[in-house]
């Protein structure tokens, strides 16, 4: 039996293989929407802190970690990054027009790629999943690479973590309420400068997190984040900006939509989750989850 | 306790108020009454640091709060409840109060703060898990109270605390603040609804255009038709 052509179980697993990509938007979407949803900042070089997440994971490779310390390590790295970039750059930003935080963030992308390729070079390098992860696993229907059913659990957990933290904290308490109303909360005593800086740090620490996840599967380069942002912004507006279970269904939809036309019509992959984005956009122009909450 | 001592402040390029002196007591409850642009919540928001631009000086508790963040006033034990009461959607009625508690040191007494709120508002202890933003105006108003005074601030300014709620619960609001009054903490308030602000008030400070142009304790005030004409005529 076919469909459209293909084994049934070729198209599950390529499904899977979606997931996985889709697990890597999510973890960026998930950062880009708390940053705008607290910061009303468009960060532009959420793909450059994606990108220096799988340089980060190079360099401390090099500096005899292994791909655990990188797991642990990058997120910290590129947060730090995020942090200094937040204190010392963005925050000159806030309260003026929101074109001017993009213009800046824009630009930074070009200083890091540059950064990148002084210190690597242009040529692309190769980055290996830790032995334990290499080969396959049979997952009912086929075998599936492990690293990708890998990432996708880390994402899970990390996405869950996230959520606790959110949902049953007081820090998420006070996230939620400052994406909502800053002033209120600084009112009840809250130094919402500070709240910014860390929301902006773990933004950035997720999409650092997300580029050493993805360097096995697609190995490393400077331009790795261009890419990747225009695929992390489609996937912020259709499950609707500020939205964490937005970020996470958007995520995933468009992995797998971006799997499913690279495997069924290859010339209209480029295009198909644009053409997702269209039809979200024309049904739900708040995207998919728009008007919850924010990152509720 | 709170003393505001040739007080002027701007919005953009405005001259807002100009040369506001005014002085609460501890234990007082002080009503600042006016017309509509008489400068009354500019003169809040001043004492709580949410205008860029002011002169002058704000003594509380002994300390120059000018200068001072807002949030650093409320860790001093200053509190503010603003006109537009600002309950914040999309949390219940228990995060709301929480809230107020999160900056505090008594966060983590929450289940007594809880408890102590849910006895002085009898009306929030059964909708402590409702989405706050579906309660009436007037229950909106009482969380937005008990949520600056989670944290047990010395004193707290509230602006047009009655404004569009029920009469019913206006006299249950006014109540409360005479009960907040006895049980030591200190009060600035703004209020059209002028008559029953003077009934619970020790003081009264009235303001035109920008600036304190009487002062009396407000039983003098409220035996004054003059003074309740030509300010608080709607």
């Amino acid at each position: 039996m076919t469909i459209l052509g293909f084994p049934p179980d070729l198209l599950v697993l390529q499904a899977f293989t979606g997931l996985a990509l889709g697990a890597v938007y999510v973890l960026l979407a998930v950062g880009l929407s708390l940053i705008f949803g607290m910061l009303t900042v468009v960060n532009f070089a959420h793909g450059a802190f994606f990108m220096l997440g799988a340089y980060a994971g190079v360099f401390l490779l090099a500096a005899g970690g292994n791909f655990w310390v990188c797991l642990v390590g990058v997120p910290l790295l590129v947060g730090a990054v995020g942090l200094f970039v937040e204190r010392f750059l963005v925050r000159r930003l806030y309260g003026r027009h929101i074109d001017d935080p993009l213009l800046l963030t824009f630009g930074l992308t070009y200083v890091f790629v540059e950064l990148v390729r002084i210190g690597w070079g242009k040529q692309a390098l190769p980055f290996d999943a830790p032995e334990i992860l290499q080969g396959t696993v049979d997952i009912g229907i086929g075998y599936f690479p492990l690293y990708r059913l890998f990432v996708i659990g880390v994402t899970a957990a990390v996405l869950l973590g996230l959520w606790l933290f959110i949902e049953r904290t007081r820090y998420g308490l006070i996230i939620r309420a400052g994406a909502r109303d800053p002033t209120i909360v600084r009112v009840l005593g809250v130094d919402v400068g500070r709240v910014w800086l860390l929301v902006f740090g773990l933004g950035t620490g997720l999409a650092g997190l997300a580029g050493v996840l993805a360097a096995p599967l697609q190995g490393v380069s400077p331009e790795m984040g261009t890419t990747v942002l225009a695929e992390a912004f489609v996937v912020t507006v259709v499950g609707g900006m500020g939205s964490l279970v937005g970020g996470i269904v958007a995520g995933l939809l468009v992995g797998v939509t971006v799997a499913m036309s690279a495997l069924l019509l290859p010339e209209m992959s480029k295009v198909a989750m644009f053409l997702l984005m269209a039809v979200v956009l024309l049904l739900r122009p708040q995207g998919l989850f728009g008007r919850a909450g924010l990152m509720s | 306790m709170l003393s505001v001592t040739g007080l002027d402040a701007w919005y953009g390029s405005a001259h807002i108020l100009q040369d506001v002196s005014l002085e609460v007591k501890r234990g007082e409850i002080v009503c600042l009454i006016g017309r509509n642009g008489a400068g009354k919540t500019t003169t809040l928001k001043s004492v709580m640091g949410l205008l860029p631009r002011v002169r002058g000086s704000v003594h509380f508790d002994g300390q120059e709060l000018l200068g001072l963040p807002a949030h650093a006033r409320y860790g001093r034990g200053l509190a503010y409840v603003p006109e537009e009461r600002r309950i914040v959607p999309g949390l219940t009625v228990r995060e709301n109060i929480r809230l107020g508690l999160v900056s505090s040191p008594i966060r983590s007494r929450e289940g007594q703060v809880i408890e102590r709120i849910a006895e002085t508002f009898p009306r929030l202890r059964e909708r402590l898990d409702q989405q706050a933003t579906t309660m009436s105006g007037g229950e909106q108003q009482m969380l937005a109270i008990a949520r600056a005074t989670a944290s047990d601030p010395a004193m707290v300014l509230l602006d047009e605390p009655s404004e569009g709620i029920m009469p019913v619960l206006v006299d249950e609001m006014f109540e409360l603040f005479a009960r907040m009054r006895d049980g030591g903490t200190t009060l600035l308030l703004v209020e059209q609804n002028v008559e029953l602000a003077l009934a619970i008030a020790d003081r009264a400070y009235v303001m035109d255009q920008g600036r304190i142009v009487h002062a009396d304790t407000a039983r003098n005030l409220l035996a004054d038709p003059r003074i309740r004409e030509e300010y608080c005529a709607v």
